[in-house]
């Protein structure tokens, strides 16, 4: 088979339908990669006019271009936009578009998620879209402080698009994260042992794992004001025993890793570009690797230090105090490993090394000041002044969209396969670094001065007219130089010359797949054997083409790839992808009718639309599977391997692993908010608790441990003599009665509006009643496969999978009864 | 503090700048990871920080009068002779204040006190979250639903300073400020006794 034969046989399996249909039925991650930037640029420049209406209000003393509630709409949606719809989704959109081909394989772990992930973004984004249209937009502040965010003091629709909208968005977040861990550990190119992996794929996995654990509690937040603000449970609510402050708690938990879940991507692109524009390799890629873990460790204790005016002890200041600080430690060490690369080779000043200028300049001034406002004396001075907000602007936009400049001068020649023509992008920078640092530093003076942050306006005695009249002035240059930035791209993607492949000598995989990318990325998986796969072996590109690696034979009309040893990088199963469809667009759409429902309050509808997301998460994982063994695949190159369907550990129980991961963290944030409100909230202990029940807590706890040793069973009988059944039918029931026990606690909690401990319990008994639902719906479903003949001792991928969450129900419901019987006990 | 940030920032600039124009022979990976790493990355940062951390600590417990217990929540600000109490009462958007001393007595958005003596504005909110804050008294503090936070506030000398609130509380927010009226002894004896407003 020659080259172009091969090329057209792999096309016509993996592509996406042709024109605009193809948008809505596409999985391939090239496809929503792309999307997943375009929307995230999109609601950038959208971000950006917000600003500039801020800055246009705030240019002048006494402005009349807006009034109080108009300019805090522009300011709430301006942190909002900007933090979960631009840079959170450029993130994941940059790292789905790359890291298949960085990692030399040709898609990610879980295709259909990826296009489900998309769907949800752009669906949840357009929800808040439209209530800036509409003028109900947010305008509590992006940290959505309550009471003043909470039903008696916000009466209005515009917090409930907040919470619900930017929910809606998370749910993108976490399955890009579920996806992005599996891909990164199980799927690469074989030999790509995990200390062989590109730079920015660490990056992405301690990023993705910063998400999981980062985002449960502010989902759970925003659900406990949600039904704060929808059904009266008062969880924030000081004088029926809830707390504003759990809120803070649970926000800046979320708030202070999300600082660092924006860095980090932007440091694996700074630490993949510097070595290439520098000719060289990464100096101490282990100590990068390690300083990243260590930020991400760190970046989790710190979250108290957006509290410092809250009346914390001094003594927990102090303990705060030293460790944001010491969070310098290996962000230090990153800036000195860049710096250290830069020595080692003979570094060129191309556009995107003039981007890297710009961060390092920039993002070293917002880590000084950072530095400064953790030293505590200082932050109750400058504490919500414009101080804070130029600092934290130096942070991101030098932290981030500085980095992410140059990823995209970099990365567009292999996503367009052209060169740049004009020299726009030169001015642009200047521009923008100009603009930036006029717009900034101007900040820094007046908040120092004592011009608090959002504020709508101020007196000319004030003598802060000229200082924000540059700052105002100076945006709009930085507006101009991102505007060039836009219009220099688009005239690269439509009308620049083709370039050729790997202009910059770069030593990654992705530059040795064809420019632009095909659907498949690599007609033939490489073997790699050192850490710059591409850099020592140029032939690697036609060799590959040629199908001399491995899965090289398109023999069937199945969308292949393999997966490997986390570890070694072996490889270990084959993987067949589903293709085309529209099911994740349209379980997006019935996602959104749940949230629509909850946001307009049309009640009837939400659990219809909970009973259509699982009917099409049925069909979803229906149409997997085979009913034949299939027995070894031969993947080319000698090496025969299982379909992960006929193997313990499949993508898809990896993939439950990190999502159960996710769904503890929120579990645990709940757990955390019932011991806070208990121990700190004022009007505790409650009037009355809920009666303790011997026989509730024993049988629910039974019956969920029951179900998980009958997992168990079921799959020792598969195995062994491939009767599945029993074990199921028996796990079934013991999860049915959980679901029970369950209820009849919910049945028997004291009024939830009446107080937040009844509040607390409510919830946390709807979480286990919820997830005795669910895995009595996965027995259901693993009942009905091995019935209609899906599985067998060999295909067995499906039991380990619903064993994971019977396991964590057990768990769960345990601890779940023990917090709502003990106290009763004790009292 | 400022000064240092400059000269680190001096000194990150030049090393990047001085990449550019170096074109000697390329280091090794062993020596760089020494020189750059170990040497810049850990052990530079980690003694700035230290000191300065050191430096803030001790600065916390100079602004707080009190061997350090100035900011608690709640009760347990230690009291001495000296010491006025008042309390401070936030809502959208006004401050009321009252008095320990003159215990009939409210004055809204004007918060009196002794110039000279340590002041424990007892800070809380009836409504949303907000934040009490004299800048040339101390720093800020917030007021919060259910809790009562105290802060430790002290006037040099007689005089008006201006008060604000600094935690974003609704479209009020810019105009919510008060101020403080630092009286000599004299004239708080006057005050606490009832003589003028």
């Amino acid at each position: 088979m020659t080259a172009l034969r091969r090329h057209r046989k792999l096309s016509a399996i993996w592509s996406s339908e042709p024109g605009f249909r193809g948008w809505f039925s596409s999985v391939n991650h090239s496809d929503l990669g792309r999307m997943f930037l375009v929307t995230a640029f999109f609601f950038f420049l959208v971000g950006g006019v917000l600003a500039m209406l801020i800055r246009a209000q705030l240019a002048t003393p006494h402005s009349a271009f807006a009034d109080a509630g108009a300019f805090a709409q522009f300011f709430t949606m301006h942190g909002t936009i900007m933090m979960f719809l631009f840079a959170i989704p450029t993130f994941e959109g940059l790292a789905i578009y790359l890291l298949p081909k960085m990692l030399g394989t040709r898609d990610l772990a879980f295709p259909r998620l990826t296009a489900y992930g998309y769907w949800c973004y752009a669906f949840g984004g357009s929800m808040l879209l439209v209530a800036l249209v509409f003028g109900i937009a947010p305008d509590g502040g992006w940290f959505m402080y309550p009471p003043l965010t909470g039903p008696l003091h916000s009466p209005g629709i515009n917090t409930d698009f907040w919470l619900i909208g930017i929910t809606f968005v998370e749910i993108s977040a976490i399955c890009a994260a579920v996806e992005l861990c599996v891909s990164i550990l199980k799927y690469r190119a074989p030999g790509m042992s995990l200390d062989k992996m590109p730079i920015f794929a660490w990056y992405a996995l301690v990023t993705a794992l910063m998400i999981l654990t980062g985002f449960p509690p502010l989902i759970l937040g925003s659900v406990l004001l949600e039904l704060e603000r929808a059904f009266g449970l008062p969880f924030f609510q000081a004088d029926l025993g809830g707390d504003s402050l759990l809120w803070q708690h649970l926000f800046w938990l979320f708030g202070h890793p999300e600082v660092y879940i924006i860095f980090l991507p932007a440091a694996g692109v700074i630490s993949t570009i510097i070595p290439v524009m520098a000719r060289t390799t990464l100096l101490g890629y282990g100590w990068i690797v390690a300083s990243a873990v260590a930020l991400a460790f760190l970046s989790f204790g710190l979250w108290v230090h957006h509290m410092f005016t809250t009346g914390i002890p001094l003594m927990g200041l102090a303990f705060f105090s030293a460790a944001s600080t010491l969070v310098a430690v290996p962000t230090g060490v990153q800036v000195f490993a860049w710096i250290g690369t830069l020595w080692k080779g003979r570094p060129e000043m191309h556009l995107p090394m003039l981007h890297i200028f710009g961060f390092f300049f920039t993002f070293v001034i917002g880590g000084l000041t950072g530095v400064m406002v953790a030293v505590v004396p200082f932050d109750w001075q400058a504490h919500d002044t414009a101080f804070i907000t130029a600092h934290l602007h130096y942070v991101l936009f030098g932290g981030f969209v500085f980095p992410i400049l140059a990823g995209i001068y970099y990365w567009l020649p292999l996503v367009s396969g052209r060169k740049r023509f004009f020299r726009l992008g030169e001015v642009a920078f200047a521009l923008i670094f100009l603009g930036f640092h006029g717009t900034f530093l101007a900040m820094h003076w007046v908040g120092l001065m004592g011009q608090r942050r959002r504020i709508e306006t101020y007196d000319a005695e004030t003598g802060w007219g000229a200082i924000n009249l540059i700052s105002s002035i100076s945006s709009f240059i930085m507006a101009i130089g991102l505007a060039m930035v836009l219009i220099d791209v688009l005239i690269h993607a439509f009308v620049a010359v083709r370039g050729g492949r790997n202009p910059w000598k770069a030593g990654t995989l992705e530059w040795a797949s064809m420019s632009p990318p095909p659907a498949y990325n690599f007609a033939s998986l490489p073997h790699v054997t050192s850490r710059d796969a591409f850099h020592g072996d140029p032939g690697l590109a036609n060799r590959l083409a040629k199908g001399e690696g491995y899965l090289g034979d398109p023999q069937s009309a199945r969308r292949e790839t393999l997966t490997v040893d986390i570890a070694t990088g072996d490889p270990d199963f084959m993987v067949i992808y589903p293709g085309n469809t529209r099911l994740p667009i349209l379980m997006a759409a019935v996602t959104g009718l749940f949230f629509l429902s909850i946001l307009i309050k049309l009640y009837w509808l939400t659990p219809l639309a909970l009973a259509g997301v699982a009917a099409l998460a049925l069909v979803w994982v229906w149409r997997l599977g085979a009913r034949t063994d299939a027995g070894p695949q031969d993947a080319g190159r000698g090496v025969t391997l299982a379909l992960a369907g006929e193997t313990e550990k499949s993508p898809g129980w990896w993939g439950s692993v990190f999502l159960l991961v996710a769904n503890a963290t929120f579990f645990g944030s709940l757990l955390f908010g019932y011991a806070f409100l208990w121990t700190v909230a004022p009007g505790w202990p409650p009037q009355d608790w809920l009666a303790p029940s011997l026989v509730e807590l024993g049988i629910g706890g039974a019956a969920a441990l029951t179900s998980a040793l009958a997992m168990r069973l079921a799959i020792r009988g598969n195995r062994h003599r491939a009767r599945p059944l029993p074990g199921l039918a028996f796990a079934l029931t013991a999860t049915l009665v959980t679901a029970v026990t369950f209820a009849m606690l919910l049945s028997r909690v004291p009024p939830p509006d009446g107080h937040a401990y009844a509040a607390t319990l409510f919830v946390l008994g709807s979480y286990a009643l919820c997830h005795a639902l669910i895995a009595g719906l996965m027995l259901a479903f693993a009942i009905a496969r091995a019935r209609r003949g899906y599985t067998s001792p060999a295909r067995q991928a499906e039991f380990h999978i619903v064993s994971l969450w019977t396991d964590y129900l057990a768990v769960i419901a345990t601890l779940s009864l023990l917090a709502a019987h003990l106290p009763g006990f004790l009292a | 503090m400022l000064a240092g940030a400059a000269a680190i920032l001096a000194l990150v600039l030049g090393l990047l700048l001085a990449a550019f124009r170096r074109r000697g022979t390329a280091s090794d990976e062993a020596a760089g990871v020494k020189v750059w790493i170990i040497g810049l990355g850990f052990v530079f940062s980690m003694s700035v920080l230290a000191a300065l951390t050191v430096y803030g600590l001790f600065a916390g417990q100079r602004l707080m009068p009190g061997a350090g217990a100035g900011v608690e929540a709640g009760v347990g600000t230690r009291v001495g002779a000296d010491v006025v109490s008042v309390s401070a009462e936030a809502r959208q958007w006004s401050w009321r204040f009252a008095y320990d001393d003159r215990p009939d007595h409210i004055t809204d958005d004007v918060l009196h006190i002794p110039a000279g003596r340590p002041v424990d504005v007892a800070i809380t909110t009836t409504d949303v979250v907000h934040s009490f804050w004299v800048p040339r008294l101390a720093g800020k503090l917030d007021a919060i639903p259910g809790h009562v936070n105290t802060l430790r506030i002290e006037a040099d000398t007689p005089g008006t300073y201006q008060g604000l609130t600094a935690e974003y509380n609704g479209p009020g927010y810019r105009a919510h400020v008060f101020t403080v009226e630092a009286h000599d002894a004299q004239s708080w004896d006057a005050f606490v006794a009832g003589d003028r407003q």
